[in-house]
């Protein structure tokens, strides 16, 4: 071995990062570490063309404005520039399928705020794509792909991830960043709060007849909400919630009645519509880790805290974490500390676990109180929409949440450098 | 004693000695532990000498390796929570301690960190005497354990070169550092053992500065070290100065003194 690459190897052992999972979140960890003078290894299972594929990931994301600055910061979002679009408005509406009519009606218009659009809707593979060229431009960040992780361990000096082919890599600390359900965070010994919902997601990309004119709608059904998001073009993202069974007939139903089922919901408002693209669904579930950290051992982004997606919060508050994870680690780097002991995890542990468990509690809160056919709770929804579109202060509070405006905020949500 | 000075070298070295030194390094870096007090104020204090260091030496300090190349003595080093933080900042690191036995601790953890520290047993006046000299001399948590504070502050002055720095901190002597370091911290909250520190030692800054002032050092810097119980965190304030305090001190240049001293100008 060369000198270069002992030096090298040494220098991740001792500042180096190992990221478990190089999708949205693992892959701008990497981004921002680098951009912070951390090298990191990223190590995910899927083969890189995995990374341009067309297909592979139908859903689209809500960018709220602090993650777009982050975006910013790590060049990905002028990449971008032509696949997002703003959210102008939101409207929400509650009612049932049957009646057709939407008695309350709750309009966030974003000239309220007066801080520009409430996010920009983006499909997941645009942003996935972007990040990954980002990441093979980066010196700092080793891509390590088609690998899985068997067996992952933490000394008292460094971590080290093993794969099933015997390969190993070490670092100051391993970030898991794998995804909900992430098994090498189990086995780790990691344990979550979790239950599922008894309803299915299905997303689908539809192109209608008259343009959406950037307002989102957020339709409060009896079944659990179902959201028409506008994307550039004739196009909106629809994310729809529903019973399992149900959900499967409309998973399995032909795209005209498929198409007819949507339009029962939404109503003739965008004209006619049609199917791009396949339709997907997803189970929903709940799970939040009682602990983001052990020594040289930290949780991020759904591998923490999967919400359930009603407002389209899961990948913000994942890009809060690694904006929070990152300026925590670069901070303790310039002053010369281990970035891998507890004392300097538990700072970042400190900073997200709190806003994560509100932000997912608030949400189940809200689906439970929507996903709801009593007349009692209709009638108390109906009097909170009605109540919250009347006080404005408490409307922009809303608004402030949704955009990720709240809270501690990392600088680079912020807009600032690390 | 001897077979651990290269406690990587299992094969002479007395196993037991290793276990015990072993348990006691996880003790000393044990965020949890019976120093758990100085980890949680480790950032600030590093914060607070990286920034009077850089400053002295004109650096920016927050580029990575801020003190690259600058040899750097750690004065009461302990277990090494300040001499390795100092390595990785890129500094060449001599760590002192008169406490012998924290010497093999200290090596044990850094030769396990991958760090290279010179790590000693002996005292700063041995240093002094040697003719050692330092870019930099940092002494945190010590003169308040001190036998003369004035002879301990000179021996320290006596090994930073003409240029280079002094950083001490420590704990004032006032009615507020008697309720927060004896009765919460040892006894309240139990975070140290009892009689860790004996407060009418304690030094308040005007001592320190007339201690800096009798070795030949300028006053460059005095800050105070706050605790936030609600963030359990502690962060710099420049006027209060009640608690725990650091303070940074400056050796003129050689050039300098000549100049300052009389007829030194005249032709």
């Amino acid at each position: 071995m060369s000198e270069i690459q002992r030096k090298a190897q040494e220098q991740m052992r001792t500042e180096g990062v190992l990221i478990l999972g190089g999708g949205l979140t693992g892959g701008s960890l990497a981004l921002v570490l680098a951009s912070g003078g951390i090298p990191s290894v990223v190590i995910d299972a899927a083969p890189r063309a995995r990374h341009f594929e067309e297909e592979f990931d139908g859903r689209a994301s809500a960018v709220a404005a602090g993650s777009k600055r982050l975006l910013e910061v790590l060049g990905v979002w002028e990449a971008m520039a032509g696949e997002v679009q703003p959210i102008d408005d939101i409207l929400v509406t509650e009612g049932r399928v049957s009646e057709g009519s939407f008695a309350h009606f709750l309009h966030f218009d974003h000239r309220e705020t007066g801080r520009g659009p409430f996010g920009w809707l983006t499909e997941n593979r645009h942003l996935r794509r972007e990040i990954r060229r980002r990441l093979e431009e980066e010196p700092l960040i080793t891509l390590v792909d088609e690998t899985r992780i068997q067996d992952l361990t933490a000394s008292p000096a460094e971590a080290e991830a093993l794969s099933a082919d015997g390969r190993s890599w070490r670092g100051a600390l391993a970030v898991i960043c794998e995804g909900r359900g992430s098994s090498t965070a189990e086995a780790a010994g990691f344990r979550h709060a979790r239950w599922r919902y008894d309803q299915t997601g299905l997303v689908a990309t539809i192109r209608h007849e008259k343009p959406h004119e950037g307002v989102a709608h957020e339709y409060f059904l009896p079944s659990g909400p179902f959201a028409v998001l506008p994307l550039t073009g004739n196009r909106s993202s629809l994310v729809w919630t529903e019973k399992p069974e149900p959900a499967r007939a409309v998973m399995a139903a032909g795209e005209e009645a498929f198409l007819r089922e949507v339009r029962r919901r939404m109503g003739g408002m965008l004209g006619g519509l049609e199917l791009e693209g396949p339709r997907w669904s997803y189970p929903l579930s709940f799970s939040l880790a009682y602990d983001y950290v052990k020594p040289r051992l930290a949780l991020l982004g759904d591998s923490a805290h999967a919400v359930h997606p009603i407002a389209g919060q899961g990948l913000n508050l994942g890009f809060r974490d690694v904006a929070a994870l990152a300026e925590v680690l670069t901070e303790a780097l310039r002053r010369g500390e281990d970035i891998g002991a507890l004392d300097v995890l538990e700072r970042y542990q400190r900073r997200r676990r709190f806003d994560n468990a509100a932000m997912g509690l608030g949400m189940d809160a809200m689906n439970r109180l929507f996903s709801n056919d009593s007349a009692i709770l209709r009638a108390v929804r109906g009097f909170g929409i009605s109540a919250v579109e009347k006080l404005a202060p408490l409307k922009r509070r809303f608004m402030a949440q949704a955009a990720g405006e709240m809270g501690d905020l990392p600088r680079l949500l912020r807009g600032e450098p690390l | 004693m001897t077979a651990l000075r290269h406690p990587q070298d299992a094969s002479s070295a007395d196993p037991q000695e290793i276990e015990k030194f072993s348990r006691m390094a996880e003790s000393w870096w044990d965020p949890t532990g019976p120093f758990r007090p100085l980890h949680k104020m480790n950032p600030v204090r590093l914060d607070y000498v990286r920034d009077q260091i850089c400053g002295q030496f004109d650096r920016d300090p927050q580029a990575p390796r801020a003190l690259e190349g600058l040899r750097i003595l750690d004065v009461g080093c302990g277990g090494g929570l300040l001499s390795e933080p100092l390595a990785r900042m890129g500094a060449q690191v001599v760590g002192v301690d008169a406490a012998e036995r924290n010497i093999p601790v200290a090596r044990l953890h850094a030769e396990r960190m991958g760090l290279e520290i010179d790590y000693r047993a002996g005292t700063v006046e041995a240093l002094a005497e040697a003719g050692e000299l330092f870019d930099a001399v940092v002494c945190l948590e010590v003169v308040e354990h001190v036998a003369h504070l004035a002879d301990f502050v000179k021996s320290c002055a006596e090994v930073v070169r003409p240029g280079g720095i002094l950083v001490a901190s420590t704990l004032a002597r006032t009615p507020q550092s008697f309720a927060m370091a004896i009765v919460g911290a040892e006894y309240l909250l139990r975070w140290l053992p009892r009689g860790t520190h004996d407060w009418r030692k304690f030094v308040n800054p005007v001592e320190l500065d007339a201690a800096f002032i009798v070795a030949g050092l300028e006053t460059a810097d005095v800050s105070g070290f706050v605790y936030s119980p609600f963030r359990d965190s502690w962060r710099r304030d420049p006027r209060d100065l009640s608690c725990n305090y650091a303070a940074a001190a400056v050796k003129p240049a050689a050039a300098l003194l000549i100049e300052d001293a009389p007829g030194a100008l005249a032709p």
